[in-house]
């Protein structure tokens, strides 16, 4: 992958879309074959859980999530990014309360932090995200692949971003087998 | 900075605590509860009660700790909070012995500070007491820490809370009977520093050996 450049990582359900993200992050070991990661290893990875805790506030998630990966964990830092996914007005509210849209973008909210042009790793990140949080997140892949990150990540929505940002790598089945 | 890590995952796993107040009491209230059974059971003969509350009090403190070791890695596995700290730059090392601290500080030390209650109550001298609470405070985190192994090695199997007493207890043994041995001496009228001195040396070694086996089993529970 190169600089600037968001892969698309698409395949039927089974096909190992999830598996080889987690291979990339770190997370797994390939049976076969070798990652190459600039860094050592992906800068954000993102799973299907959201990794929040019921009960916590959103701003302390976020801020153990910030200092879990030396990120900028101060009050004002961690409000600007939850106002990037437009969630700030729920900074202090418990998770437990919250929809699994809104829970989204508390997770996601966490890329928000993020400085460097580094590869972020996604695995669905639109689930249960409104128009608008789609929206939101597509700005913050937009602002990252300028900056020259990267972004591997699967989604069963098409993306909204310009056609020559996005480069589709398609699973065929037999990867499952 | 990654001491920092063991301090935040610590001081996280504290405060989720103090929002669950009544879970975080649990092992205390059974530790009391199974303790102050013995009595009833056995009768209230002073000499009889005497003889077996050290053997009582560290089989309770046992189970105790091993009440909530299944819950010590799980929440955190099936919600991600895991994955994302194994995926932090620091080395999942501290984050095992953060987790194995937290634990202590809500099982182990609240079983300490119970204890000399128990210790009246089975009618034990002031020196027994005194000396019973030194071997809780050296044995008490070794069972933290062997639990820690335990739990992150039967992360995600299912019967994974019978697995980690089958694992966990026969580690335990020793510490159990240095334990229960040392108030033993002390009523015999022996020194309990041989006893002490050994208890000592099991949480040196568990200190060194628990937290890179737990990170290295957790890493291979998420995998």
């Amino acid at each position: 992958m190169k600089p600037g450049e968001l892969v698309w990582l698409r395949g039927q359900n089974g096909s190992g879309k999830t598996s080889l993200l987690r291979i990339v992050a770190g997370l797994s070991r390939p049976e076969a074959g070798s990652i190459s990661v600039g860094g050592g290893r992906p800068g954000a990875y993102i799973g299907h859980a959201n990794a929040l805790k019921d009960d916590l506030t959103v701003t302390e998630s976020l801020s153990f999530l910030a200092r879990l990966h030396d990120l900028d964990s101060g009050a004002q830092g961690i409000r600007d990014a939850l106002r990037t996914l437009a969630i700030h007005h729920r900074r202090h509210a418990i998770v437990r309360t919250l929809s699994q849209g809104q829970r989204r973008r508390v997770a996601l909210a966490r890329l928000a932090l993020e400085r460097e042009p580094s590869l972020w790793v996604l695995d669905e990140p639109f689930d249960a995200l409104d128009t608008h949080g789609i929206d939101a997140v597509n700005r913050l892949l937009a602002g990252h692949l300028a900056r020259g990150g990267s972004v591997l990540l699967t989604s069963h929505l098409a993306l909204s971003l310009p056609p020559d940002l996005v480069t589709e790598l398609q699973l065929p089945v037999e990867v499952a087998s | 900075m990654s001491g920092g890590v063991f301090m935040l995952v610590a001081g996280r796993d504290l405060r989720l605590a103090g929002r669950r107040r009544f879970e975080a009491l649990l092992p205390v209230v059974f530790f009391i509860v199974a303790a102050s059974l013995f009595p009833l059971g056995v009768g209230p003969e002073p000499q009889v009660l005497r003889q077996i509350a050290p053997g009582v009090v560290w089989v309770c403190a046992l189970l105790a700790a091993m009440l909530s070791l299944n819950t010590l890695f799980a929440s955190d596995y099936q919600d991600g909070s895991l994955e994302q700290m194994l995926l932090s730059r620091h080395s999942a090392i501290f984050v095992a012995a953060g987790k194995a601290l937290a634990h202590w500080l809500l099982t182990g030390l609240p079983l300490i500070l119970a204890a000399p209650v128990l210790g009246v109550l089975f009618d034990m001298h002031a020196t027994s007491i005194l000396i019973m609470v030194a071997g809780l405070l050296l044995g008490t985190p070794v069972l933290s820490l062997l639990g820690s192994i335990g739990a992150a090695l039967t992360l995600g199997l299912r019967s994974g809370g019978v697995l980690i007493l089958l694992i966990v207890l026969p580690l335990c043994i020793p510490v159990l009977i240095f334990g229960a041995g040392a108030v033993g001496m002390v009523d015999m009228g022996l020194s309990a520093s041989g006893h002490l001195s050994l208890l000592g040396a099991l949480l040196l070694l568990s200190l060194v050996a628990a937290p890179p086996a737990a990170a290295a089993a957790l890493r291979i529970s998420v995998s």
